[in-house]
C-alpha cells in the first residue's frame, strides 16, 4: 500500500519538474560518430570564419574578398611567405610537442616560454665564452647540450617540488617564466651594461641544408621539428614510458596499484617536456637569431599549450593545429600591412573627427584572430555536450499522460 | 530538430552582433543630428570633394603616364616598433604621411609594417619589403639596427635606411646609411624656455629655489645628452640652477614615470622635463601644478595649465631626402650617417603655451635659435659648464684646474669591447663636438650641477 502511494507521490514530482522544465539542457555525450564531430568543428569554423567577415564589414569597412585575399597572400603570397609560414608552423609545433607528454599526464606545463628562453640563454652562454676558440661542430654540440640541460632543468625544478610536496604545477611553472626572462635581463646588462640588446654572434650558426639556395635554415628547422614530431608520436604511443605517463594522467592511484612510480614519472616526463623545449630554444638561436633576447620564444610557449590542446595531445593532428595558428598568425599580420594606410570612412573613425586613425586599427587582425580560435575551442564543447531541448507536448501527449497518472 | 535548433541559436548570435553594431551606427547619426545639423552636410561636401579628387587624379594618370610610370617604381618601406599609439612611432608615421603628401605618393608606393619587434622578425619584414618592391627601407628602432644591417648585406640593390643607430659608420657598406638629429638644440631652446619660467616664478615667489627635475628612462649617451643640453638652456637664464634627475629603467611606463615626478616636485624642483614615452610625467606636472616641458608631443591640450613647449625631431626632411635620391637614381647619395639640424628642419619646437610661458619667451627663444643656427653659440660650450673628473666618475675626461672639460676620450665606434676611441673635444677647446663624428649622440658626461638621484639603468 505504502509502496504504491510513494510511488504516484514521485510520479507526481516528475510531473511539477516537467512542467518547470527549461527550453533545453546541457547532457553528456556518450561518444559520437567521427563525421558527425568532423561536421561539427566544420560548422564552427564557418561560423567563425562568417562572424569575422561580419565584425570587419562593420568596424573596419574591410570587405570580405579583400579579407580573405590578404590572409592567404599573407601565407602562400610568396615563395619567402610560403617558408616563413612553414617556419613558423615548425617553430610552434616544436614546442606544442616539448608541452604534450606533460600534458598527456595532467600536469600542466605553463612554463613552455621559459623553458625555451632558457635552452637559448645557455645556447647564447656556450657562443660567448667559447665561440672561436674550438671548432664549429663541437661549439654546436656543446650548445645543444648546454640547452637540454638548462631546459630540462627548468622543467624539472616544478615537478620536483609536485612529487616531494605536491606544489601547485601551473603557478609554479608559470612563475618560471617570470624568473628564465629576468634572468636574460640580467645576464644581457652584466655581458654588457652600455648596450643591453645583444647584436647576433659571429659564432655557433647552424644549417643543415647549406646547398638549399635561400632557404637552408628554415628547412634545417622544418626537417629536425618533423623528426621530433614523429619521435613524438611513437614514444606516446608505442612505448613503455608512454604507457605509464597516460595511465598517470588518467588516475593516479590506479598508477600506484598497478606498480607505477607516480613520482618518478611526473619528474621524468617534465625533465623531456623541458629538455624538447631547451631543444626548441637552441634551434631558435642556432638557426635563425644567434643572439638571445627576452622577445626570443616570442610568446609561442603560450600559444603551444593551445596548438597541443586543440590536437587533443596527438602528435600528428599537432601538424594541423599548428598550421592552423601558423597561418592565422601570418594572414593577420599581412592584413595589418596590405590595410594599414587605407583611409577607413564609417560611423566609428567619423565620430572621432580629426584624430581618426589611418588604417585599420592594428588590434584587429588579433580580434579576428581571437574570433576564429574561440569558436574552434568552443566547438569542443558541443562535441563532449549535447543540447537537449524540452519535448514539446502536443495534446495526444497530455492525455497520455493524465491516463496514466489515473 | 536538434540540430535545427542548433543552427537557429548560432544565426541568432550573429543577428544580435549584427543589429548591436547597426544600433551602434544610428545612435551615432543621431548624435551627429543633435550636436550640429552641419555636421551631416559638411560630410556631404567631404564625399563630393573626395570624389572630384578622385576623377581628378584620374585624369592625372591619362595624361602623365609615363611620370607617373616612373613614380610608381619608386616603394618606400617603413618599418616600426609600435604604432600610432605609441608617441614614438606616431612622430615617425606622420612624418612619412607629411612626405607622401609632399612628394604626391600613391597609398601602394608606402609599405609600414608595424608592430615589428627588434628581433629576426625585423630581418623578415625587411625581406617581405624587398619582395614587394620596396627600394628604400627605413627602421625607426634602435635594436633594428643589426637586423636591417643583416639584410642590407644581402641585398646590396636596395637602400636600408635606420634611425638612431650607430653601426653606418664603421661597416661602411653602400647601401646602410644611420640618421639622427642634433635635438640636443631642441632641448637647449625649451631649456631657455623653461629657465625663463623659473626666473619669473623666482621674482614672483621667494620661496621658490633654483632647482629643476628630469624623468629620465636609461642612462644612456641619448639621454644624458638630453637632459645636459636642456640643463645648459636653463642655466644660460639662470646661473645658478641645480638639476635632480632621476631614471625609470623603461622607455614606457606611465606609473613609474608619474611617481618619478611626484618625488621630484617633493623635492622642490620647480620646473620638470623628461625623456620618456609616456604622459605620466606631464600628468603630474598637471596635477601638482609645475611647469613641464616635454618632448616628441605637445600637450597643450592634456595639460593647459602646466605645458611650456615642447622639443621634437621632425623625420620629414630626412624622408624627403631619401626619397628623392632613390627616386632620382641617386640612392648612393644618401649620406651615411646624417645629422639633422635646426637649419634643415629636422629639429623643432611645438608652438609655445602662451598662458603658462613667462612673457617674451618667444622673442628670447628665437634669438638663441637665430645664434645656434649662425653658430656664434654651442650647445655644449666648454666654459659653459665644469667637470669633476676621478676615477669613479667621468674617467675619460681631463680637465684644467678650475675644472673647465679640455679632453674627452668618447666611445663612438660601437664595437664589442666598448671603449673609449675619440676625441671629442674640438681642437681649440672651446666644445664638445656632439653628433660631428656620428649622428647619434655621444655625450655621456656628468656635469657639476647635475645631482643622479639613482643611475642603476
Amino acid at each position: 500500500m505504502s509502496k504504491v502511494k510513494s510511488k504516484v507521490k514521485s510520479e507526481a514530482r516528475e510531473k511539477k519538474k516537467s512542467a518547470h522544465e527549461p527550453l533545453f539542457h546541457v547532457a553528456k555525450r556518450d561518444r559520437i560518430p567521427f563525421w558527425k564531430s568532423i561536421l561539427i568543428r566544420f560548422g564552427a569554423v564557418l561560423l567563425a570564419i562568417a562572424v569575422c567577415i561580419l565584425f570587419a564589414l562593420i568596424f573596419a569597412d574591410v570587405s570580405p574578398d579583400m579579407l580573405i585575399k590578404s590572409m592567404v597572400d599573407g601565407t602562400f603570397g610568396t615563395e619567402r611567405r610560403q617558408w616563413l609560414t612553414a617556419e613558423a608552423l615548425a617553430r610552434l609545433l616544436g614546442i606544442a610537442l616539448a608541452l604534450t607528454p606533460a600534458f598527456v599526464m595532467r600536469f600542466w606545463n605553463i612554463g613552455g616560454e621559459g623553458q625555451v628562453l632558457m635552452g637559448a640563454l645557455a645556447s647564447v652562454t656556450c657562443v660567448i665564452y667559447f665561440g672561436g676558440k674550438v671548432s664549429e661542430p663541437v661549439l654546436l654540440l656543446m650548445m645543444l647540450a648546454a640547452a637540454l640541460l638548462a631546459g630540462a632543468l627548468w622543467g624539472f625544478i616544478p615537478s620536483f617540488f609536485k612529487a616531494l610536496w605536491n606544489s601547485n604545477e601551473t603557478l609554479f611553472t608559470l612563475m618560471m617564466n617570470y624568473v628564465a626572462i629576468q634572468l636574460i635581463e640580467f645576464m644581457l646588462v652584466f655581458w654588457n651594461p652600455k648596450h643591453p640588446n645583444m647584436d647576433p654572434l659571429p659564432h655557433g650558426h647552424l644549417n643543415l641544408f647549406p646547398s638549399v639556395e635561400h632557404y637552408g635554415d628554415e628547412l634545417t628547422m622544418i626537417v629536425i621539428i618533423f623528426a621530433v614530431a614523429l619521435l613524438m608520436f611513437i614514444y606516446l604511443r608505442y612505448s613503455k614510458h608512454g604507457y605509464e605517463i597516460s595511465v598517470v594522467g588518467e588516475s593516479e592511484n590506479t598508477a600506484r596499484y598497478v606498480g607505477i612510480s607516480v613520482k618518478k614519472v611526473t619528474m621524468r616526463t617534465m625533465a623531456l617536456s623541458g629538455l624538447l623545449c631547451g631543444l626548441v630554444g637552441f634551434l631558435i638561436v642556432a638557426v635563425f637569431d644567434n643572439s638571445v633576447s627576452t622577445e626570443t620564444a616570442g610568446g609561442l610557449g603560450f600559444t603551444a599549450i593551445m596548438v597541443s590542446w586543440m590536437a587533443k595531445f596527438n602528435p600528428l593532428v599537432m601538424i594541423g593545429t599548428a598550421g592552423i595558428v601558423a597561418f592565422l598568425d601570418k594572414g593577420a599580420a599581412c592584413l595589418n600591412t596590405n590595410l594599414g594606410s587605407v583611409q577607413i570612412d564609417n560611423f566609428l573613425t567619423r565620430s572621432m573627427g580629426e584624430n581618426a586613425p589611418t588604417g585599420i586599427p592594428t588590434d584587429l587582425p588579433n580580434i579576428l584572430v581571437a574570433i576564429i580560435l574561440f569558436f574552434i575551442v568552443g566547438c569542443e564543447f558541443f562535441i563532449n555536450y549535447q543540447l537537449k531541448f524540452r519535448k514539446f507536448e502536443f495534446g495526444s501527449k497530455k492525455t497520455e499522460r493524465k491516463e496514466e497518472a489515473k | 530538430m536538434k540540430r535545427f535548433f542548433s543552427i537557429v541559436l548560432a544565426l541568432s548570435m550573429i543577428l544580435s552582433c549584427f543589429l548591436f553594431a547597426s544600433c551602434e551606427k544610428k545612435r551615432d547619426e543621431d548624435d551627429d543630428w543633435d550636436d550640429d545639423t552641419e555636421d551631416v552636410s559638411e560630410t556631404e561636401e567631404d564625399e563630393d570633394d573626395k570624389r572630384t579628387r578622385e576623377e581628378d587624379s584620374a585624369d592625372r594618370y591619362t595624361e602623365e603616364d609615363e611620370e607617373t610610370e616612373d613614380k610608381t617604381a619608386f616603394k618606400l618601406g617603413v618599418i616600426c616598433l609600435h604604432d600610432e599609439k605609441s608617441t614614438y612611432d606616431k612622430n615617425f608615421i606622420d612624418a612619412v604621411k607629411k612626405v607622401q603628401r609632399e612628394l604626391d605618393l600613391e597609398d601602394e608606393q608606402i609599405i609600414f609594417k608595424k608592430n615589428v619587434p627588434e628581433s629576426k622578425a625585423c630581418y623578415d619584414a625587411a625581406e617581405e619589403l624587398v619582395d614587394e618592391g620596396c627600394t628604400v627601407i627605413f627602421a625607426n628602432s634602435f635594436g633594428h639596427e643589426p637586423f636591417l644591417l643583416k639584410a642590407a648585406k644581402k641585398y646590396d640593390d636596395v637602400q636600408f635606411c635606420h634611425a638612431t643607430g650607430t653601426m653606418a659608420h664603421t661597416e661602411k657598406l653602400p647601401n646602410f646609411h644611420n640618421a639622427y638629429a642634433s635635438v640636443y638644440e631642441g632641448r637647449y631652446l625649451t631649456g631657455i624656455a623653461a629657465g625663463m619660467k623659473l626666473k619669473e616664478m623666482m621674482a614672483k615667489d621667494p620661496t621658490v629655489i633654483p632647482k629643476i627635475g628630469f624623468v629620465g628612462s636609461f642612462t644612456y649617451a641619448e639621454v644624458i645628452s638630453a637632459y645636459t643640453a636642456f640643463y645648459l638652456g636653463v642655466k644660460e637664464i639662470v646661473p645658478e640652477v641645480t638639476m635632480e634627475v632621476q631614471f625609470t629603467g623603461s622607455w614606457y611606463d606611465e606609473i613609474g614615470e608619474k611617481n618619478v615626478a611626484k618625488n621630484l616636485i617633493e623635492n622642490g624642483c620647480a620646473v620638470i622635463s623628461q625623456y620618456s614615452d609616456s604622459m605620466g610625467a606631464p600628468a603630474a606636472c598637471e596635477e601638482m601644478g609645475v611647469p613641464n616641458v616635454s618632448y616628441n608631443v605637445s600637450n597643450a591640450a592634456a595639460c593647459p595649465n602646466t605645458y611650456i613647449v615642447a622639443s621634437r625631431i621632425d623625420w620629414a626632411p630626412y624622408l624627403e631626402l631619401i626619397c628623392e635620391k632613390a627616386m632620382a637614381g641617386d640612392a648612393e647619395d644618401i649620406p651615411t650617417d646624417y645629422v639633422g639640424t635646426l637649419e634643415t628642419g629636422s629639429v623643432a619646437l611645438t608652438e609655445i603655451n602662451e598662458s603658462v610661458a613667462a612673457s617674451d619667451t618667444e622673442e628670447t627663444v628665437e634669438k638663441y635659435e637665430k645664434k645656434l643656427k649662425k653658430g656664434s653659440l654651442e650647445v655644449f660650450d666648454t666654459q659653459s659648464f665644469t667637470v669633476t673628473a676621478s676615477d669613479d666618475k667621468n674617467k675619460n675626461a681631463a680637465t684644467d684646474a678650475n675644472g673647465v672639460l679640455i679632453s674627452y676620450m668618447a666611445d663612438v665606434d660601437t664595437d664589442s669591447d666598448f671603449e673609449a676611441d675619440t676625441e671629442a673635444v674640438s681642437q681649440d677647446g672651446k666644445s664638445f663636438e656632439e653628433s660631428k663624428y656620428r649622428s647619434a649622440p655621444y655625450f655621456d658626461l656628468q656635469i657639476d650641477g647635475i645631482t643622479l638621484l639613482n643611475a642603476k639603468f
